[in-house]
């Protein structure tokens, strides 16, 4: 029974991650943002139930708490203080983002087959799910210009290491997913401060207008 | 003895898709605080017009007067060996998974032959738009198809309807889950509902499967429009067979079958009254942006391939 929730979740994961694509409004990447953040609490819970580990369950809560409350609202703060509503244009367009987003998945399957069979078991053959996230995000970060959206790319690349991590240890110690959620927050923080200067200098945040460095 | 079950599966799609289509424009009406004509109205339409003689246009051929019997045999064809009230049929070789999807794309491709037969701007138009949608959505027919033949071994229907009924937690899978995802839009595309198609309207902006249809009057019109709607209930009926299979008979007794009856109806009900119900809250989108749903329940569809290879 476990086996079918942790399934569930990793097939939920996976959708979240290519909707990102899929959506251009802002504010529902961020509720997006929102729902994969519940789906990985959620992976942390049914491992811990699983493996029996009260340290896991703890994790749980500290992750759903990080990343489906804190992060979300900081980053809608980012969002009503922008005023920008959507990412105009992205450098690829939304049907090939799709498409790459497909063969991402297919190479995270080929990358990972070593990996599965390794030690086959119901946990390790999710971790395709974990490595899609990855290259999902890493796409996110290449093709977007807006610093929002680009923030939104490092949170599913995090998101999708988190999946890798917990699928593949069985879970994390409980003291370094602190450490690793702390300087996500700290680098989610800093983003929003960049983000900030940016708009204050140049009125928008259209990474393309950097071209050069001034002082 | 399964004979019956076929006969009355038969009879019950062709009764009630009229119905169906009468339905969701009343749910529609109610939602948009019109009173609506009634449940029946779509069939006292193709009373009326069965009674009136068709007219063809001058020049077109007979594939213009052959289109609407082949859209309407082969819509019957699904509805005879699909597995919609019971999985048990004398037919059961030939509900194949494949077979169905070839069926229904013989059935467009001969309304869209005809549209262009005409020979009128319209009629080009619509079959080149329609031809557009149906190529996109079929490779996505294709990969849900796997995905969902895959786990089961065989792309007959029966044996994944009683797949669906023997092990519940299947249906939750995510494989079957991205494909249940994958399947509504292109029934919705395959339908021309909204957002990809609006069949209430006559704007030369929008217009796909209506611009095909008119120049057809009379019995042949009657013929077109019955075909659509059934098509609309089979397409529903297979969309509610494959992902909740629950109440399909799965042997011929009367108890089996008037059970399998009830289900379709309430099944297939609740599925338009939500399919109105979505429609009144949105829009059509641009037929640009067409290509941009399509290739996203692609990846839908091949998302659900792929994890069912690598999540069981």
């Amino acid at each position: 029974m476990t086996t079918q929730w942790l399934y569930l979740i990793c097939g939920g994961l996976l959708l979240s991650s290519v909707m990102v694509l899929w959506r251009r409004e802002l504010s529902a990447i961020v509720r997006l943002l929102v729902l994969q953040g519940v789906l990985l609490g959620g992976l942390a819970g049914v491992l811990a139930v699983r493996l029996d580990s009260v340290e896991l369950g703890v994790v749980a809560v500290g992750v759903l708490a990080l990343k489906a409350f804190v992060v979300p609202s900081i980053l809608r703060r980012v969002l009503r203080d922008s005023g920008e509503a959507r990412e105009t244009e992205p450098l690829t367009n939304v049907t090939a983002s799709i498409v790459a987003a497909a063969f991402l998945t297919l190479l995270a399957y080929a990358a990972s087959r070593p990996l599965v069979r390794l030690s086959p078991s119901a946990e390790t053959h999710a971790v395709p799910v974990g490595l899609a996230m990855v290259l999902i995000g890493f796409f996110v970060l290449v093709t977007r210009r807006r610093a929002l959206s680009q923030i939104v790319g490092f949170l599913l690349l995090d998101n999708g290491i988190a999946t890798t991590a917990f699928l593949i240890t069985g879970g994390v110690p409980g003291i370094v997913e602190l450490a690793v959620s702390l300087d996500v927050l700290l680098v989610v923080l800093v983003l929003q401060v960049l983000t900030a200067r940016l708009r204050t200098t140049f009125g928008g945040t259209d990474i393309d207008e950097l071209r050069e460095l001034r002082d | 003895m399964s004979v019956v079950g076929v006969v009355v599966q038969v009879v019950l799609l062709v009764v009630l898709a009229p119905y169906l289509v009468g339905l969701m424009r009343q749910v529609r009406a109610r939602m948009e605080g019109r009173a609506g004509a009634g449940f029946g109205q779509p069939w006292r339409d193709l009373r009326k017009q069965f009674r009136k003689e068709p007219i063809t246009p001058a020049g077109s051929s007979w594939v213009f007067a052959a289109a609407p019997a082949v859209l309407v045999a082969t819509t019957l064809v699904i509805a005879t060996v699909a597995p919609f009230v019971a999985t048990v049929s004398p037919l059961d070789g030939i509900a194949d998974l494949f077979a169905v999807v070839a069926l229904l794309l013989l059935g467009t491709v001969a309304l869209a032959l005809a549209g262009l037969d005409t020979g009128t701007a319209f009629g080009g138009m619509g079959a080149s738009r329609e031809i557009t949608v149906a190529a996109l959505a079929e490779p996505t027919i294709l990969l849900a198809g796997f995905a969902l033949s895959a786990r089961v071994g065989t792309t007959n229907l029966a044996a994944i309807v009683e797949r669906g009924q023997q092990a519940p937690g299947d249906v939750l899978s995510p494989a079957s889950l991205l494909a249940a995802v994958a399947l509504a839009v292109v029934v919705i595309a395959e339908a021309g509902r909204l957002p990809v198609d609006n069949p209430s309207t006559h704007l030369e902006l929008t217009m796909i499967h209506e611009a095909m249809v008119l120049e057809y009057a009379g019995r042949d019109l009657a013929l077109v429009e019955f075909a659509s709607a059934l098509r609309l209930t089979v397409l529903l009926g297979l969309w509610s067979s494959l992902f909740l299979p629950w109440g399909v008979a799965t042997s011929a007794s009367p108890v089996a079958l008037l059970i399998g009856v009830v289900a379709f109806v309430a099944k297939v009900a609740v599925l338009g009254a939500v399919l109105a119900a979505g429609e009144v809250f949105m829009a059509k989108l641009r037929l640009f942006r067409v290509p941009e749903l399509l290739a996203g329940s692609f990846l839908f569809g091949l998302l659900a391939v792929s994890s069912s290879f690598f999540l069981a």
